[in-house]
């Protein structure tokens, strides 16, 4: 009998690991939590796009929530996702861009073109501050609360249903 | 006229294939259970119509590819009217859906070599056998047909051209290295076959043992040289001169070699001893099973791998469930029915079937190691702990040590007797080969490398531990009963010098491996035309910089001179950096030279301007051995069938001598 | 339209799946900083690509993370340093080399209990071989093993 169940083992074996196996089905190994969740938002000391004498740090973001984007002339997703973001603009959501590595004149173009949801953007020709925000590509968006803290991470593309199933519940879920 | 036509008789032939292996696995395990001749017999005859129907399919699916039919959406996605007509053809698998066909395929062809070679078989056991690959076939033609159809159409309009193949798969190394792993994967599926129905059969004695072993060593050997041509591919083709990289992929393929090599030792063991009966068994059934689990990790899309075919879950879910029922079946048949009382064979420490039992668990180790690697990040991630990787450094850090064990005890395998080994003879023959080992192992890195360095001393005494005994082993056998040298030799059969060769194969990698790890030098350089960089002793000069046209890319091309030392003759390497214009993609096409001590490598990366270039010049020892190592390994693979014990084998036991060497 | 919409798709998808290394100029004046670079951007993982490490991608995130490297490396930082401050910012995700901790407690101790384990269960194996080795087999199961496995000379 004890010898019966241990030829029982390798099939236990396989069942473990094809039920991990069906689950990663699901899983999209490409999507991934930024590391800075629950972190303060990392110190900046960038020019504003539309006014390269004025420049901004993190005290920016203190004292209400804000839903801050990366996005760049260069990234057709970005175009796409815009209408969302000025609808979020128009809800009350309070928005900063960062242009990221992109031409000052790139980036304000882009902005006449496809609409300005934004209350400032950072101009982040570099891509450092992207750096310390683990970005690695765009769009990505980060919300931050009134106090700094970064709370919520999106990857990539706002869709229209994101807008009021996932973003507007979280900026309120922080607003408190 | 008939152009037009010829997916679509390629779809219906694929579709009568499918037919036949439904009747070749339902028909003949009927008739097995129920004693029926007749339904037995259904088994060749299907398995060969099978097998014609797969090539009529596969041949018209080459044929829409060479006839630019890009009206069929693998052809557009994956072809072009300029690609030359050798890459038409192997674009037939550059691809999911035609790299499934040709696995199928392949499976046609060994289920027909199988039900050709194996007429001595039992009627029922021969029937078993083909009705389990009929089985398998079966699932993978209905994956094909239902979720990777190759001769889906893009109607009614077609594009003008196709897309191209990937540039990084315009390749001699590309054309044979899937076919040949192919080859390796699905053979193991006529060892599972023939576990599976002695498990049904409920004869679980040595004979299914003996069948089995040829169609293993085969399989085993292609899935060797599918490995190394894989690597050797990667190594020239990628541009940074890596040979392995623990990619997802890469495991995939090195699980069922790692379970293999187990198996194909624990099928000498409980063919000559009748030891160890149902781990073989279980061996034999967990080598497929990971065959089959490579081929679900690499198009499913759960793991990222540089190598990923563009991926689709449903297609993840249907080879999901398809290795569901086939190894939880097997598992299943493996509980109930693997022998109950073990016959107690017996053995003492030193004897031959110990030290293939430690093989067998250090080779289960390193497959459990590498699996765990692999699947590691998914499992932390169903599980909602986060998103980690795995990558080389784990698998180097617990690879190498579990090599260098296994190497400890593959040095005294070979000598050791079976049942039991005096001590003191074995002693008396492996001391010198022991200290030379450690010796030459000592002072190679200070004669080679200037200084001492462990991790090559480690590689060179592992590698020369496992060789030097055999020598020693081979000299002794060399003498024959008067005393002559080398008539001995003549004697021993070519099992026996299979098992050397697999042996040594394995050394030489291990070589390679380490030489190359440790004294391979890289030189990022920035180059104009006169500029001259010296890289290991070697002086590279640009002497010329233009631009050419291949048939569908234009490339900027650079001559580069090359002297070693003040050796006045030297040779010229050409590197290239090429856009391919269907897909607008830029590519490295590197400059080799290759040598059986070194390899010189250079890569042409970016225009700095200026009229100068980044280069990469790479100087590469030893780099040839890990892939003369693989193909070593499948030679002896090779020689161990072609042993005439086998060609003569698979009557009734024999009471006759056999030669009394075995192929370890 | 959909199928359309699906090739193209797959296109782009197929298309970056494969990418090739990024060769890049950089003066070290310490052979050790070289050593060093070369190790840490191979233990590096690109957050962007399907599986290289940083040393092996041409992907533009893989270029800011090598300038970084190099910059903290001039900056005199220890590896741990600048492995933790890729961490940071990109999480543990980026290294290849996984962390001993509480949730990698069994990557890392698996292969070392199974080689225990194989251990005793060699020395089980063989203790009870060795008994039924020294057990005489009577002549009948003398006769029924060889008719079995077939005998054969034996060395």
């Amino acid at each position: 009998m004890k010898r019966r169940l241990l030829l029982l083992l390798p099939l236990v074996g396989f069942l473990v690991l094809g039920g991990f196996l069906y689950q990663g089905l699901s899983i999209n190994p490409a999507e991934r939590d930024s590391a800075l969740v629950a972190k303060p938002f990392p110190a900046f000391a960038l020019s504003a796009l539309d006014d390269p004498g004025r420049t901004l740090d993190a005290s920016l973001l203190q004292g209400e929530v804000t839903l801050v984007n990366v996005w760049g002339e260069w990234c057709p997703t970005c175009k796409q996702e815009m209408p969302q973001l000025l609808e979020l603009a128009d809800r009350g959501v309070r928005l900063v861009g960062v242009d990221y590595k992109d031409s000052r004149e790139k980036g304000r173009q882009f902005l006449a073109e496809f609409g300005n949801p934004f209350e400032v953007n950072l101009f982040d020709p570099e891509g450092s501050l992207g750096f310390d925000l683990g970005v690695y590509g765009a769009p990505e968006s980060f919300l931050v609360d009134a106090d700094g803290v970064i709370r919520y991470h999106h990857t990539g593309y706002i869709s229209p249903e994101d807008v009021t199933e996932v973003i507007l519940p979280e900026v309120e879920k922080w607003r408190d | 006229m008939l152009t037009p036509l010829i997916p679509e008789i390629g779809h219906f032939a694929l579709i009568i294939a499918l037919l036949m292996a439904a009747l070749q696995a339902v028909v003949p395990l009927a008739g097995a259970a129920t004693r029926r001749p007749l339904w037995m017999a259904y088994a060749r005859p299907m398995a060969a119509g099978q097998f014609l129907f797969l090539i009529v399919a596969y041949a018209c699916l080459t044929a829409s590819y060479l006839l630019d039919d890009f009206s069929v959406a693998t052809v557009a996605n994956n072809s072009n009217s300029l690609l030359p007509w050798y890459y038409k053809a192997s674009a037939v698998w550059g691809n999911h859906e035609g790299s499934v066909l040709l696995w199928s395929l392949i499976l046609g062809a060994w289920t027909f070599a199988v039900s050709r070679f194996s007429r001595e078989l039992p009627r029922d056991m021969l029937a078993r056998v083909l009705g389990v690959m009929g089985l398998v076939s079966a699932g993978f033609l209905a994956f094909v047909l239902i979720t990777s159809n190759p001769f889906a159409r893009l109607l009614p309009n077609p594009p003008a051209d196709g897309a191209d193949l990937n540039p990084l798969l315009q390749d001699v190394g590309l054309i044979i290295h899937p076919p040949m792993l192919y080859m390796g994967y699905v053979g193991f599926s006529v060892v599972f076959a023939f576990a599976i129905a002695a498990l049904l059969g409920g004869r679980l004695d040595a004979a299914w043992t003996r069948w089995a072993r040829p169609w293993t060593n085969v399989a085993w050997a292609f899935l060797s040289v599918g490995i190394a041509l894989g690597s050797w591919w990667a190594y020239y083709e990628l541009g940074w001169g890596g040979w392995w990289f623990w990619d997802p992929v890469e495991n995939a393929s090195l699980l069922p070699w790692l379970a293999g090599t187990a198996l194909i030792h624990s099928l000498a063991v409980t063919e000559k001893r009748g030891a160890f009966k149902s781990w073989t068994v279980l061996l034999a059934i967990s080598t497929f099973s990971l065959s089959l689990m490579g081929t679900f990790l690499v198009r499913s899309g759960v793991l990222t791998s540089v190598h990923a075919f563009a991926n689709d879950p449903s297609r993840g879910l249907f080879i999901l469930v398809l290795l569901g029922i086939t190894v939880g079946a097997s598992l299943l048949l493996f509980a109930l029915r693997a022998p109950r009382v073990s016959h107690r064979v017996g053995f003492t420490w030193l004897s031959r079937d110990a030290l293939l039992l430690v093989n067998n668990i250090l080779l289960v180790i390193m497959t459990v190691t590498v699996l765990l690697g692999t699947v590691y990040p998914l499992l932390l991630d169903a599980l909602n702990l986060g998103k980690i990787s795995v990558g080389p450094p784990y698998f180097n850090a617990l690879f190498v040590p579990l090599t260098v064990i296994l190497c400890v005890f593959m040095g005294l395998g070979p000598l050791a007797h079976w049942k039991r080994t005096a001590g003191g003879s074995l002693l008396r023959r492996v001391w010198l080969a022991g200290a030379a080992a450690l010796g030459i192992g000592l002072l190679a890195p200070l004669v080679y490398g200037g200084e001492w360095n462990l991790k090559v001393t480690l590689g060179l005494v592992a590698a020369l531990w496992v060789v030097l005994p055999l020598v020693r082993d081979l000299w002794e056998k060399s003498r024959d009963s008067k005393g002559r040298r080398l008539a001995g030799l003549r004697r021993l059969s070519l099992a026996h010098w299979g098992m050397v060769l697999g042996h040594l194969g394995l050394a030489v990698t291990i070589v390679g491996v380490t030489v190359v790890s440790n004294y391979a030098v890289e030189r990022n350089v920035r180059m104009a035309v006169g500029d001259s960089v010296e890289v290991a002793g070697y002086t590279f000069t640009m002497t010329e910089l233009g631009s050419r046209r291949g048939p569908n890319y234009v490339a900027d091309a650079a001559r580069i001179q090359v002297r070693r030392g003040d050796d006045a003759r030297g040779f010229v390497m050409t590197p290239e950096k090429r856009l391919y214009i269907a897909r607008g993609m830029p590519m490295t096409d590197v400059a080799l030279r290759p040598g059986l001590f070194r390899d010189l490598y250079v890569a042409m990366g970016e225009d700095l301007g200026d009229g100068s270039w980044a280069l990469r010049l790479q100087y590469k020892p030893f780099v040839r051995w890990l892939w003369l190592g693989a193909l070593l390994m499948a030679v002896g693979g090779i020689l161990a069938v072609i042993d005439r014990r086998y060609r003569r084998a698979a009557t009734a036991p024999d009471p006759e001598r056999v030669p009394r060497e075995v192929a370890a | 339209m959909a199928r359309l919409i699906r090739v193209l798709l797959m296109l782009a998808l197929l298309g970056p799946a494969l990418a090739q290394a990024a060769i890049e100029v950089r003066d070290f004046d310490d052979p050790v900083m070289r050593e060093r670079f070369a190790s840490l951007t191979a233990t590096l993982r690109c957050p962007k690509c399907q599986n290289q490490s940083i040393g092996d991608s041409d992907s533009p995130i893989a270029g800011d993370m090598r300038q970084r490297v190099y910059q903290l490396l001039e900056d005199g930082r220890s590896d741990k340093e600048i492995l933790d401050f890729m961490v940071r910012r990109f999480g543990d995700y980026v290294l290849y080399n996984p962390r001993l901790e509480g949730r990698t407690l069994l990557l890392w101790g698996l292969p070392a209990a199974l080689l225990l384990g194989g251990a005793l269960l060699v020395v089980l194996v063989v203790r009870a071989r060795r008994r039924a080795s020294s057990r005489r087999l009577s002549a009948d199961e003398r006769a029924r093993l060889d008719a079995l496995i077939g005998r054969e000379e034996q060395r």
